[in-house]
């Protein structure tokens, strides 16, 4: 039995120790926001916030997570879809299938919350998830206007 | 308006779920947000037409019978239907309707096969029909209850009003009036100046639920008591399964049954996905390879290349005599290109969840055809076609893998060993790379004859290698001739009239199948085609010394929309001006998905032989635009999924399998790569084509071509990853 913080609450998990922790969230703390995409930390789906780090869910076991750091997945990052990367996301339109969204989301509100105000270069480094509709240009956008750029 | 959007989708998969447990196994109960009252539910909601729904608050349901799979065609085809409703924008939501509805009703939704950037290209008419005669019944009813003639009433933005004397009426109060009125028997659609919701760039009506993870796919339905599936099917096409020791693995945590499903296949069973993923890893399974097991991508290559040569070819377009042309001119040019296996990769792997019953099956499933879900239900099942259905969830990504319904039929085959609990069926990543439907192979040698001044005079194009059709519906050959082979190459119609007015001309193809099955993959055989004629046009202008404008555009005489689209990015491009210090353009363009698209990048390569695609401009002719910024999403995402094919993209094969089982050895495009894309649409106004694959076509071509100026290296075999551009 696995003890995590998530979204601001304790969640029990009863799964093995080796279990990673995208399969936790999504099948025994129900949160399936968070996406299987290769399970390789390739693609960047199953993205969450581990005190503030964007981390790849699948590629972490849950012996890899104490219960005193603080995870944060797509559901939690606001209660409202306001966070300032889900307005400008719905403002530009930058999801096509979606699927791959909630990584992007998590991954470019670590970015912004490290760097207010990324360069291209920077988001180019910060964001290495796979979109295979073809949503860069409107994420790299995204990202810009969240952050006033 | 959110609250309809979010959850309209499943409003009917809950009620027929209600319907199945009822049936079998007893109190379910829904994970699923709950969409209206249980009252609301049983009282019913004015069904206008079918294709329109009307609640007594005027929200309105659009009736969505193709799949969304990112591409907006949700939108732009509630889009139509509000246009000729005269809705008001604001209060349209939408639901799919099920494909086992659609037999009950005689197919009032007609095709749910939602591929070939046909959704809205092929029926826009009948859906704005029927938005246009709900729209007639709502104004008849207002005209019966005021009694007045309707021709004195007038309906605008979901309000009705009695014109003389200024009352005036919602839909959502005459609907109920509105619904048990006879339909008319004829409409009048408007025209295009009059429109004022389609041509707009409407935000979509599913993106809320995109942001927060709300959005449920496909891999995340749950359903009360449902078990998870992981299966593996033999790696090698053609093989089958020998034996497998479930009893290694049947004491494992969570675990309840190991299965054999269909001849090639083993899934296993448990509380959990992963669960069943890590027993499925442990399980022994040998593999009778069967007799594909020698094959390679060596013997493949043979294969293809036999075809070059051969004698026997089918002929897609011939005009004069090309041969004799080319044997008889001044200059003759000759390059052979090839283009591999590709595996679709869609962001979710490919699921579905089965309830199974001596009663009822019911699947839920992300599917890019609704009935072809249906019909595997049905046939894997064994049951009677009105006690299978189908409900659909969005895809996770489709771009024509989804087309296919293999999946289902795994997934019915496994919850059939489990009556009355339903059973998600998810596919690894790894089985999804090894067990798809790949991009056709195909190898294509080019030879055109130039006269002293440059003309081409004559071209023959032979293509040999991979049809979809014969691998996936031989009944569609003509003769044992696959026309999907000629995309793009064709002398007339939807799929391409060939841009260029060659005087002698042969278009042929040496069909040559390899046992890796063949899919439609998002842009089909206008991916490849666009390249081989567009890589080779490059290559004659320049033995020709002619400018590939210019030379493109002496043979573009009697084809103004191939033309105009090609002009549209050379301008774009500032093509004839002088290119950025270290960068050079290329262009491309093609006819296909009954659209007219072209292209120009540019490109840079350093000493060590890196590409950079600087910036591409890109122009579409699509006939109509029906949501421009939807529209340019497509052209945008079109060009991601071409450079991630142009770039890194080839499934290998060794040992009769596929060699690339994941994103580490398979990769896409990521966004550091990715140039800035112009989009230029120029609707002509008089056809209805595609847009979300043809634009794939012209992106690799239009880099390569670039490559070339910038290198002088003609690379003529993709991936470009292969390439070694470095220079000397």
């Amino acid at each position: 039995m696995a003890r995590l913080n998530v979204n601001g609450r304790v969640v029990e998990i009863d799964a093995p120790a080796d279990t990673p922790l995208l399969w936790a969230l999504r099948e025994q703390a129900g949160l399936t926001g968070t996406k299987y995409g290769c399970g390789i930390a390739q693609c960047g789906a199953c993205t969450v916030h581990i005190d503030g780090e964007a981390v790849r869910s699948c590629s972490i076991t849950l012996e890899g997570v104490s219960e005193n750091q603080k995870i944060v997945t797509i559901e939690g990052l606001s209660p409202d879809s306001s966070h300032p990367i889900q307005k400008a996301w719905l403002q530009l339109e930058v999801p096509q299938c979606g699927y791959c969204q909630s990584g992007m989301i998590m991954a470019a509100a670590a970015l912004l919350a490290k760097t207010p105000k990324p360069t291209d270069a920077q988001i180019d480094e910060a964001m290495t998830n796979i979109c295979r509709c073809g949503t860069y240009n409107r994420v790299r956008a995204g990202i810009k206007l969240a952050a006033g750029v | 308006m959110n609250a309809i959007v979010r959850n309209a989708p499943f409003s009917l998969s809950r009620r027929s779920i209600l319907k199945g447990a009822a049936a079998s196994a007893g109190a379910f109960t829904l994970g699923f947000a709950v969409p209206f009252s249980e009252a609301e539910a049983q009282a019913g909601t004015p069904e206008i037409n079918a294709w329109v729904v009307i609640h007594p608050d005027d929200r309105i349901i659009v009736r969505i019978a193709r799949s969304e799979m990112g591409q907006g065609t949700l939108t732009g085809l509630a889009q139509l239907v509000a246009e000729e409703l005269e809705a008001d924008w604001s209060k349209v939501g939408w639901e799919y309707p099920t494909p086992g509805e659609n037999l009950k009703r005689n197919r009032v939704w007609r095709n749910f096969s939602t591929g070939g950037s046909r959704g809205i290209r092929e029926s826009h008419q009948y859906v704005r029909e029927g938005g246009a005669a709900a729209r007639i019944m709502l104004v008849q009813a207002a005209a019966n209850a005021w009694n007045v003639p309707a021709s004195e009433c007038r309906a605008a933005k979901s309000v009705i009003t009695h014109t003389p004397t200024g009352r005036s009426v919602t839909y959502g109060q005459v609907a109920s009036a509105a619904a048990k009125l006879e339909p008319p028997k004829e409409v009048v659609l408007k025209p295009a100046k009059d429109w004022t919701i389609v041509g707009q760039s409407v935000k979509r009506l599913d993106t809320a639920d995109k942001l927060n993870g709300k959005q449920v796919y496909g891999a995340d339905i749950r359903l009360p008591g449902m078990l998870n599936a992981a299966i593996k099917a033999c790696p090698v096409f053609g093989g089958k399964v020998a034996s497998f020791d479930a009893a290694k693995v049947t004491g494992m945590r969570g675990v309840k049954k190991v299965v054999q499903i269909g001849p090639n296949a083993v899934a296993v069973i448990a509380e959990t996905w992963w669960q069943a993923k890590t027993a499925l890893d442990a399980l022994p399974i040998t593999w009778d390879n069967g007799p594909n097991v020698n094959a390679s991508s060596e013997t493949i290559a043979a294969m293809l290349h036999s075809g070059l040569e051969a004698e026997q070819a089918f002929e897609g377009n011939k005009a004069g005599d090309a041969r004799a042309a080319i044997a008889g001119a001044a200059k003759k040019v000759e390059a052979t290109y090839s283009y591999p296996f590709q595996n679709h990769a869609c962001m979710e792997p490919m699921n579905a969840t089965a309830l199974w019953t001596p009663q009822k099956c019911e699947v839920w499933c992300p599917t890019q055809n609704g009935e072809s879900a249906l019909a595997a239900a049905i046939e894997a099942s064994g049951l009677p076609a009105a006690q299978c259905d189908v409900h659909k969830v969005h895809l996770g990504g489709g771009f024509g893998r989804r087309g296919r319904s293999d999946y289902v039929t795994q997934a019915v085959l496994i919850a059939k060993e489990m009556p009355g609990i339903p059973v998600k069926l998810l596919w690894s990543r790894e089985e999804d790379m090894l067990q798809g439907t790949y991009h056709p192979i195909t190898t294509a040698r080019m030879v055109g004859g130039l006269d002293k001044d440059g003309n081409l005079v004559g071209l023959h194009m032979r293509i040999s290698g991979q049809s979809i059709l014969a691998g996936v519906n031989p009944q569609a050959l003509q003769n044992g001739r696959d026309p999907v082979v000629f995309q793009g190459l064709n002398p007339g119609g939807q799929e391409g009239p060939f841009g260029y007015g060659i005087p002698n001309l042969l278009i042929d193809h040496a069909m040559r199948n390899p046992h890796v099955p063949p899919g439609f993959w998002r842009g089909v055989n206008l991916n490849q085609n666009a390249i081989y004629v567009e890589c080779f046009m490059d290559e004659l202008a320049h033995a020709a010394g002619i400018d590939p404008l210019e030379f493109r555009r002496k043979l573009m005489k009697n084809a103004p929309k191939h033309l105009a689209v090609l002009e549209a990015v050379a301008k774009g491009i500032g093509w004839g001006a002088p290119a950025q210090p270290g960068t050079a353009k290329g262009l491309a363009q093609i006819m296909g998905f009954g659209s007219y698209v072209a292209a120009a990048a540019e490109v840079s390569v350093s000493n060590a032989g890196e590409i950079k695609v600087h910036r591409i401009v890109a122009a579409t002719n699509p006939g109509h635009v029906v949501n421009p910024d939807q529209v340019a999403a497509q052209v945008e995402g079109s060009f991601v999924y071409g450079l991630s094919a142009a770039f890194h993209q080839e499934c290998t094969v060794k040992g009769g399998r596929i060699v690339e089982e994941n994103f580490d050895t398979y990769p896409a495009l990521r966004m550091a790569e990715m140039p800035k894309v112009e989009s230029i649409l120029l609707p002509s106004g008089d056809f209805w084509g595609g847009v979300g694959e043809p634009t794939i076509a012209v992106a690799a071509p239009a880099v390569m071509n670039a490559i070339f100026a910038a290198t002088g290296k003609r690379v003529r075999s993709l991936p470009l990853k292969n390439a070694d551009l470095r220079r000397a």
